[in-house]
Order: structure tokens, then sequence, then C-alpha cells
């Protein structure tokens, strides 16, 4: 991990002391940690442990009943998905969710859609700033294309390409974003293990290259343990553990929790 | 496609049921060629009734029944403004309307239902036709106005070379024709090559996606009720140029309704191909399987237009239930 593009930097993104409740049901409780600028992180836990609820209160899809989200300095505990999504976070679905209906290039094309200025009766006509717009932004998005490896597919439907090709594609839409933060909801959730170690090499590689920092969620504790920097586990909603895979791979409470010991 | 069959089958028979009048020397080819020329112009409008439907419905999943009140409301606007300015200023005034009321419709139904059932969204449609209907009368008034388009009304007579006889179009229905045409055309424009249209395809494919890519569900709504009033706009004033603006003119959403069970509600394709088909089908059921049902049955044989329609959408209900365009439907269970 030491031979990076970019150095571990200051702290990016802090979750402050959040609870989140269902009616009667806990899925967070009083769960603080932090995010540093370039680093990959993962949060682990099993079944239940409140791990993608925390990605959807980062990502603004809830909105927890206390405790705040600070990111690159602001505050924030109210913010909806599109505002996160214009203040530089990203995401990826554990069931993915792309858009059916249109070829890989428009899906990766859909990610830029918050940078494109140009007026509407320009771009439909393709004229003058539109144009140079849009070549602007194919050019990025061919980029990441190259860099994801899914040039033969550019054309093709999402919906006809096999399971790992799509979570790629989801991939590159996040990414074409340019997303100072990446949230990785289970990557490598319904994978084989070509695709999961393709995955690997891909979050690694975006990290390195982009310098996109990247907070995931997995269930499965050694895919992590290779790529993080550091782990957060949770287990019941609540924070058990917190630091580099080897110090959280010794933690007695962590063993506890995965090995199933009684509450 | 062997399970295509029923609809095969009932594409062929519609097919048939065309060319028969023809065939057996029933009409002479210009009567023909005019009854066609005049389904296909019903046809135009239904469409772009059900273009409406499906573009909200598309966007998000709300399956607006308010789409012909929003048309004889649209139309209404539109006559009143034009005795008072020239007609392509109260057009542009009436498009305006129809965007304040997309934001209205947002505001005040749409968003603090979100995430509600979908016949819970359908009511509140429902409520807004009432409300529409209500309110187009109390502020633009309840007779019957006119729009004129200042085109000719007298039919022409072409094609006499071809044809004995000649066939009579109307000049307006022509260029009622090529408004639709060109209409489609921007509409097929705007969501293939803008970054917006772009936008509301991501929308009407999946939401929570399309929002953590930073698109605003709420502005996109707007956007996709304003462009279903514009087309709402569009087919008032064609209508209302026809046979005047009246609360009549709401009652064609009810025919839109077959034109897009036939055509498939989340298809913009299937909402204009739907229409064609439903217009020229009515029209020739009406003029050819009328009198065959008077010599046959001994019935008085008239009204075919007014229940053939959903005779049509009840068939393919039952062979593809999704449509001809539509989405097949798949339920994870």
């Amino acid at each position: 991990m030491s031979q990076r593009g970019n150095p571990i930097g200051e702290v990016i993104l802090s979750v402050e002391g959040v609870s989140l409740a269902f009616g009667g049901v806990r899925a967070l409780t009083d769960v603080s940690f932090e995010v540093r600028e370039h680093e990959v992180r993962a949060i682990i836990g099993p079944n239940g442990a409140g791990k993608s609820s925390m990605l959807n209160v980062i990502n603004g899809v809830y909105h927890p009943q206390q405790g705040t989200i600070r990111f690159l300095g602001q505050t924030y505990h109210d913010m909806d998905p599109h505002e996160t999504a214009l203040a530089g976070i990203a995401r990826t679905f554990q069931n993915l969710a792309l858009f059916k209906g249109m070829s890989v290039l428009e899906n990766i094309l859909t990610g830029r859609n918050l940078r494109m200025r140009a007026n509407l009766l320009l771009q439909a006509l393709r004229a003058g700033p539109a144009l140079r717009e849009e070549i602007e932004h194919r050019e990025r998005v061919e980029h990441i294309i190259d860099f994801l490896e899914i040039q033969p597919w550019r054309k093709t439907p999402v919906g006809r390409l096999p399971y790992g090709l799509q979570k790629r594609v989801d991939l590159a839409r996040a990414l074409a974003m340019e997303p100072r933060v990446l949230l990785l909801d289970e990557p490598m959730a319904g994978m084989n293990l070509e695709e999961k170690q393709d995955m690997c090499r891909f979050i690694l590689d975006v990290n390195d290259h982009f310098g996109t920092t990247i907070v995931l969620i997995e269930h499965d504790m050694g895919v992590v343990m290779d790529i993080s920097d550091r782990v957060v586990v949770l287990d019941y909603g609540k924070k058990i553990g917190d630091g580099t895979p080897h110090e959280v791979r010794a933690s007695q409470a962590v063993i506890d929790a995965y090995l199933g010991v009684s509450h | 496609m062997a399970r295509n069959w029923p609809v095969v089958l009932l594409c062929a028979a519609l097919l048939v049921g065309l060319a028969l009048p023809l065939a057996t020397g029933a009409s002479p080819p210009g009567f023909y060629v005019e009854v066609l020329l005049g389904g296909l112009m019903t046809g135009v409008l239904y469409s772009l009734v059900a273009m409406g439907f499906a573009l909200i419905f598309k966007a998000s999943g709300v399956f607006n029944f308010a789409q012909g009140a929003m048309v004889l409301f649209a139309a209404l606007a539109v006559a009143r403004l034009a005795e008072r300015m020239p007609l392509w200023a109260a057009i542009l005034l009436g498009i305006v309307v129809m965007i304040a009321l997309a934001f209205v419709i947002e505001r005040v139904v749409l968003r603090p239902l979100v995430n509600q059932e979908g016949i819970a969204l359908f009511m509140a449609t429902l409520g807004v036709t009432f409300f529409l209907d209500g309110f187009g009368q109390t502020v633009w008034g309840s007779d019957i106005y006119k729009i004129d388009l200042g085109i000719a009304k007298e039919p022409v007579m072409v094609l006499q070379g071809l044809f004995q006889g000649g066939i009579l179009i109307n000049k307006e229905d022509v260029a009622a024709a090529l408004v639709a045409v060109a209409l489609v055309a921007v509409l097929a424009l705007f969501f293939q090559k803008t970054a917006t249209g772009r936008a509301l395809r991501a929308v009407a494919d999946d939401h929570q996606a399309a929002q953590s890519i930073g698109i605003p569900l709420n502005r996109m709504w707007v956007i996709v009720w304003s462009v279903a009033g514009i087309v709402a706009l569009v087919a008032g004033v064609i209508w209302g140029s026809r046979l005047g603006v009246q609360f009549s003119v709401s009652l064609v959403a009810l025919k839109a309704l077959p034109v897009v069970i036939l055509g498939g509600l989340t298809s913009v394709t299937g909402a204009i191909v739907g229409g064609l088909i439903i217009g020229v089908g009515e029209k020739m059921a009406e003029v050819f399987l009328g009198p065959v049902l008077v010599k046959t049955f001994d019935l008085a044989g008239g009204g075919i237009e007014n229940w053939f329609a959903y005779v049509l959408a009840l068939l393919f209900l039952l062979v593809r239930p999704q449509g001809l365009f539509g989405e097949k439907h798949i339920d994870r269970v």
C-alpha cells in the first residue's frame, strides 16, 4: 500500500454521533468515524448490522434523527441524494440500478449530466458550445470506459450484459461524476471469484489513478481486508471496531460478532 | 415466437378487416382513401393525448387521468386569450400557463404524495381532473369558443387523375397532421439528444439511481408535466379549431385510454402507433362495418365509432397485456 499515487491526506468526511431509527427499530446507534482523503475505507459487519443504512445516511437517502455528517468542512444532516451528488459524493448500488433502456455509453454519460451547461436548444441542434461540451464529456467518458475495460460493449444496452459487467458500468457511471468520495455498496456481491478479483483490482486502480476516496461496504471479510486501509466494524447498529485490517482482525469484539457469540 | 401467435392473429385480422372493403369492391378506391385519411387524422389527435399519458407515466409512474382535462384547459386558455391578442401570442401565453400549472401540480399534489401507492396518485389526478374542469370554467367561461387558425376549412379536391372523382381533403387537417409530426420530431430530439432528455429517461428507468447521480426528481417532474402540458395544448388547439372548444373535448381523453392500453403505457412510440390504429380502425368500422351489420342482422348499425376502440383494447389486453410497445412487467417474488 505504500507505492500509491496519492498519499492519504486530511479528514474529508466524518460521521459524528449518527443515530437512525425506523419507528421502534434502531438501525444505527451513535456511530462515529472518519474518512481521510485518498484512502480506501471499508464498513463491514454481519447481515443486518446497519451497513447499508450507514451508506444511505452519507448519501442522503435517509436523514438521521441524531448526529451529523461533515463533508469537506460542511456539516449536513438533511441533504437529499441529488444534493450530496452535487457536493461530490457518488455511489453504486448493491442491487444494480442502471438505466436499462440505455446503452452502456449513455448510462455513463448520465453521470456527466450534472456538469453539462449548454442550453437545451443548442444541445438538441448539436451546435456551437454544446457540441464542444459534448465532445469534452465524451472524452472523459471514453477515458473511464478504457480504464474499466468495457470498450467492446459501449453501444450494448446494459440489460443484455452479464452481471459482473453491469457492476462495472455502475462503477463507471459513478466515476463519470468525478466524485471526491465514492460509496460502493457491496461491490463484490453475487460475483464469482474471478469477477471479485477483477473488481478488487479496479477499485484499487481507481483509487490510485483518480485519487478517489473510497468507502465500501462488504460482509465478505477476506476481500475487504486485502484492499482497505482502514476498516469500521458495525454490529447491531453499533460500532464495535475501527482500525487497520490487522487491528480489526485481532479484536475480540469483532471475532465474537462474526462467530456469533450471544449478545 | 410461438407464444406470440394470438397477437399475430389479432393483427392479421385487423389488416384483413382493413383490406376487405377494397378487396370486395364494397367501396370505390377514392372514397376508401378519404375514409382512411379521416381516420388517420382523428388518430393523430388520439396519439397526441395518449403521448401525454405515456410521457408522465414513464417519468413518474403516475397514471395521469387529468390529461384530458389539461387538453380542455389549454384549449380554453388559448381560445379566450386569442380574443385579446394575436393567436401566436395566445399560444405562447398558453404554454406559460401550462408550465405554471405543472409547477403547481408538482408542488401541491405530487410532492406530498411521493412514495405513495400508485392508486393514491391516480386518485389525486382524478381530483386534478375535476378541479381543472371546474376551474377552467371559472377562469375562462363555459360557453363554446372557437380557435381560428387562419387556415381555410373548405376541402380541396386532390388526385383527380388517380381516383375517379378525386379525394376531398381538408387543408386544416393536413396542417394539423404536419404540426403533430413536427412536435413528435422535436420531442424525439429533446429526449435523445439533450442532457435533460437523458436525465428524464434516467428518471423513468430508476428513480433512486437517477437521484444518486445528481438528478433532482422534483425538477424532472415539473419538466415532464410541462412537456405533457404543451402536448395537451397542441392537441387542444387542433381539436378546438375543428370542433370548437367545449367540455366534450375533455372526453377525448377517454378515447386515449384504449390507445395507451393498445400501444403500451410506457411507450411514446406505442402512443403514436396506437392512436393511428384506433383512429383508422374505428372510422373504418363505422363506415364499412356498419352497413354490413344493417344488411345481415337488421340492426340500426350506428355508433360503432363509440365502442370499437374499447373492444379493440380489450382484445389486446387478453393477448398482450403490456400493449404493443410496452415493457413486460416482471415482478420479483
